[in-house]
């Protein structure tokens, strides 16, 4: 039996099988991580338990994220007779009304619902709202809508028909095909994807090594770990596919510890795939023999960088080397090795399967194709979506985000995570690539993308996000260890109102060196979000030097709250409840204030304050206590 | 490996030994350019310290000239603006982070970051930046004929280089991450306490004055 024979017949299989459960009706849950957070495990017990109690023949599956975040737990109900329906948040209640009255009867719930899923005449898609006009979904397609656990849904979307092909080409031609479609990769850096393969192709060195980076530690970021946990075998699929084009015999999926169901998921995969003859001995009946192995990374940060994640798989302390040699011809015990990024490989099965010119016909020229976006912060409509690069940042906050919560001034967007930038509102019609990001000071990074408002202070942000570099730093090499030190030291004595008029000027001076002198990336990408700060809002940084202001309202040191009395009610006294320590008093006239030495600025009076007042609010530079009991500026005094 | 290529140091036309790496080829010509971290025999140098720039013509950044094979017709300048940037901040970085009292230290006229700042004509002492070393750490005084003061150590690792491939001993190593990286035992105890043999290897090759020999500091 040929290559293609024995696809088929695993195919014509799957799909027989899948149709069969077409047939009746079936409840898709999003059990990713961040459903299963959001309570998704209680609602679907309550769907297995109802069909019991009811008697009903329906399935209830597992599946994976869909991306609307904000919206979990999420559930797809598809009945014959009725358009494929989406609904979320989903709670144990509304769950028992959709088995009740859409399984057992035939009322859909219309109110409940967020959209269909196909074209119909009854209620509106996903691609009827501005989100889905923008968005177009190549590696998320399927994300939420097949059950990760089982290989036959993969399969019958014709999952694995890219390497069923690719096992009758020749190597050069598949490394041939992802360099005409200009794959870059998508761990951050863009660097094209064939070119890597060939260095590796081309390497002398046996045997070969491929390790797909899924080490994701970004604050914020949960691209890969979605992409794990709903279609793992689009990844197992482009590995092998890698694996292939470079002749590698075995393969490394570096995966957080800190994803157990990522890690879970994935074994059931790749038993799944040796067992129909995927991975293993002679692939598909080709002789080419390859084998996956998990290796679970311990959380450190830095071993996301390829040589330090190449030492952590080899048993060293994960410490990043000096490159070059680059792992492409020296990596893993000094053999050629292949290190692409999760989303990267996920691309290359449809790559394979739709040919270069259709993966360029999405995106920029330079940068086709996709970008994934984990949309976080002061936006409505959080969660990951997928655009094609060139999408301007306008478009993915305004758009795609549906908008800054709660109606306030849209400030920046912090981009690419800690080694990323954050971009002002000048920035918002910047068209998004890898070229672009890297212009503006901020960087693609692994797609993480926090919306920051008014109430964001800028140099907090940059503060928070060196922070976490200095924390994750190795300690290896001078500049990373004791340079990032130095600039949080500045940061942290700026936020806290000691900062001094060189400061900024010595931050820069500190950033250059560190971007220039640092051993690997993540000291040479450490100071972006500072650079950018001081770049594109300088005058935030000169008000809390200067001034001894937080124009965001958000350094603790800088700011008092304070309750205005013409806003205040004598009938009101929720904010003295609110008080942790007894800072707030009711006064003569039954008004509320608050005693500024006993306040901790904890915030639990603003937020308490009832809509209709809003008497509380934050002040800065703060106010000092006079000795006649009532208080005033810091500047005046 | 006896072949020869020609280069340019300076501007001055050298031959240095084909596959020497330029860091170690320029000193054996007597060509000062700082550095810490670095050992000879080490086939795939750590390049840690970050103090022995050099600009290669051709290349964009400044580089490591551990990390360097000298090769035919390779131009390099060890003194540039931007060089002598990288080296200062780096230098002043280790010295934001080390005990300086030269004047009772036993190392005092033979450490070598004293050496550095009289070939690159630095100062000894913080003017930019601020003092990280708030907390002191405790010095190890329990072996019989050294002691390891890991304030003054700049965590370059040539002790750890010596125990490991002079001695063949294994005894220390780098513990912890980030700003709290030290050069320690297994399990962090003293040296007494731990398979050390007291050889004084790692003693010998301590470029600053955090392991020195008991009767040095009398």
């Amino acid at each position: 039996m040929s290559i293609s024979q024995k696809y088929a017949a695993l195919r014509d299989a799957a799909i027989e099988k899948f149709e069969k459960t077409k047939q009746k009706p079936r409840v898709l849950v999003g059990m990713a991580t961040c459903g299963r957070a959001a309570g998704a495990m209680d609602v679907l017990n309550v769907f297995r338990e109802e069909a019991a109690k009811h008697q009903l023949d329906i399935a209830v599956e597992e599946v994976g994220c869909m991306g609307h975040c904000y919206a979990e737990p999420l559930v797809v109900i598809s009945k014959p007779g009725f358009p494929s329906l989406c609904y979320g948040p989903v709670d144990e209640g509304m769950a028992q009304r959709l088995v009740a009255d859409f399984l057992v009867n035939d009322d859909p719930c219309y109110e409940f619902a967020m959209a269909a899923l196909e074209p119909n005449d009854e209620f509106p898609t996903f691609e009827d709202f501005p989100r889905g006009v923008v968005e177009q979904r190549i590696i998320l397609a399927d994300c939420g809508l097949i059950d990760p656990d089982d290989i036959d849904h993969y399969l019958a979307k014709d999952g694995y028909a890219a390497l069923s092909k690719v096992l009758e080409m020749d190597p050069l031609a598949v490394i041939a095909e992802i360099k005409e479609a200009k794959l870059r990769g998508r761990g951050g850096a863009g660097f094209p994807t064939g070119v890597k393969w060939e260095r590796c192709y081309q390497a002398d060195g046996s045997p070969k090594y491929i390790i797909c980076n899924a080490d994701e530690g970004d604050p914020g970021a949960f691209m890969d770990r979605a992409i794990l946990e709903s279609n793992p075998h689009q990844l197992i699929e482009g590995f092998i596919i890698a694996a292939y084009a470079v002749q590698a015999s075995l393969g490394y999926i570096y995966v957080r510890a800190e994803y157990p169901l990522a890690v879970a998921r994935l074994r059931t995969a790749l038993d799944q795939a040796r067992e129909k003859g995927l991975i293993g001995k002679e692939v598909l009946g080709s002789n080419f023999s390859f084998e996956i192995k998990i290796f679970q990374g311990s959380g450190a940060f830095v071993c996301g960088e390829e040589t330090a994640l190449i030492a952590s798989i080899e048993g060293s302390a994960g410490t990043p080397n000096h490159r070059p040699p680059y792992p492409a011809t020296s990596g893993l015990h000094g053999k050629p090795t292949v290190i692409n990024n999760v989303k990267t490989l996920s691309y290359v099965p449809h790559i394979m399967r739709r040919g270069a010119d259709w993966f360029k016909s999405t995106g920029t020229e330079n940068s086709p194709g996709t970008a994934v976006f984990a949309l976080a912060g002061k936006v409505v409509g959080t969660g990951l979506v997928e655009v094609p690069m060139g999408t301007t940042i306008r478009e993915l906050v305004y758009d795609v985000g549906s908008g800054i919560k709660e109606e306030k001034e849209f400030k920046a967007v912090q981009i690419g995570g800690p080694s990323g930038g954050c971009l002002p509102e000048s920035s918002l019609d910047l068209t998004i690539d890898f070229d672009s990001l890297q212009q503006a000071g901020a960087m693609m990074g692994s797609g993480g993308l926090v919306v920051l408002n008014e109430d964001d202070c800028m140099v907090e942000i940059a503060r928070f996000f060196l922070d976490f570099t200095q924390k994750e730093s190795c300690g290896k090499c001078t500049f990373c260890r004791l340079g990032t030190k130095q600039m949080l030291e500045i940061l942290t004595d700026i936020t806290r109102g000691k900062g001094n008029s060189e400061d900024i000027d010595l931050l820069l001076e500190l950033a250059e060196d560190i971007k220039m002198g640092s051993l690997c990336s993540l000291g040479k990408t450490a100071p972006n979000p500072v650079l950018t700060t001081i770049r594109y809002f300088r005058d935030e940084y000169e008000a809390h030097i200067n001034e001894g202001r937080c124009p965001g309202l958000m350094c603790k040191d800088l700011i008092s709250y304070m309750i205005i009395p013409e806003k205040c009610s004598k009938l009101c006294d929720v904010c003295i409840g609110s008080c942790p320590t007894e800072a707030i008093y009711t006064r003569p006239d039954m008004l509320k204030a608050i005693h500024l030495d006993k306040c901790y600025k904890c915030n639990s009076c603003l937020a308490s304050c009832p809509p209709q007042y809003k008497a509380v609010i934050r002040v800065s530079p703060p106010l000092v206590q006079t000795e006649e009991g009532g208080v005033q500026n810091e500047q005046q005094s | 490996m006896n072949n020869k290529v020609n280069i340019t140091i300076d501007g001055e036309l050298y031959q240095a030994p084909a596959g020497e790496k330029l860091l170690w080829a320029a000193l054996d010509l007597g060509i000062y350019i700082p550095h810490l971290c670095g050992n000879r025999e080490e086939e795939r140098p750590g390049a840690s310290c970050r103090l022995c720039f050099v600009e290669i013509e051709g290349g964009r950044d400044p580089v490591a000239s551990c990390t360097q094979e000298v090769r035919e017709g390779m131009a390099v300048q060890t003194r540039t603006p931007r060089v002598d940037r990288l080296v200062r901040t780096a230098f002043e970085l280790l010295l934001s982070n080390h005990k300086l009292r030269c004047g009772k230290c036993p190392k005092n006229r033979s450490c070598e970051l004293q050496k550095i700042a009289r070939e690159r004509k630095l100062k000894l002492k913080l003017t930019r930046l601020r003092p990280l070393l708030t907390a002191e750490l405790p010095t190890d005084d329990s072996p019989d004929s050294f002691s390891y003061d890991p304030n003054k150590c700049v965590l370059c690792g040539r002790c750890i280089w010596a125990d490991h491939h002079v001695a063949g001993v294994g005894a220390i190593g780098f513990v912890r991450r980030g700003f709290e990286r030290k050069v320690s035992t297994f399990g962090e105890r003293p040296l007494q306490e731990s398979i050390c043999t007291q050889c004084g290897e790692c003693v010998k090759v301590c470029p600053v004055g955090a392991l020195t020999f008991k009767e040095e500091s009398k």
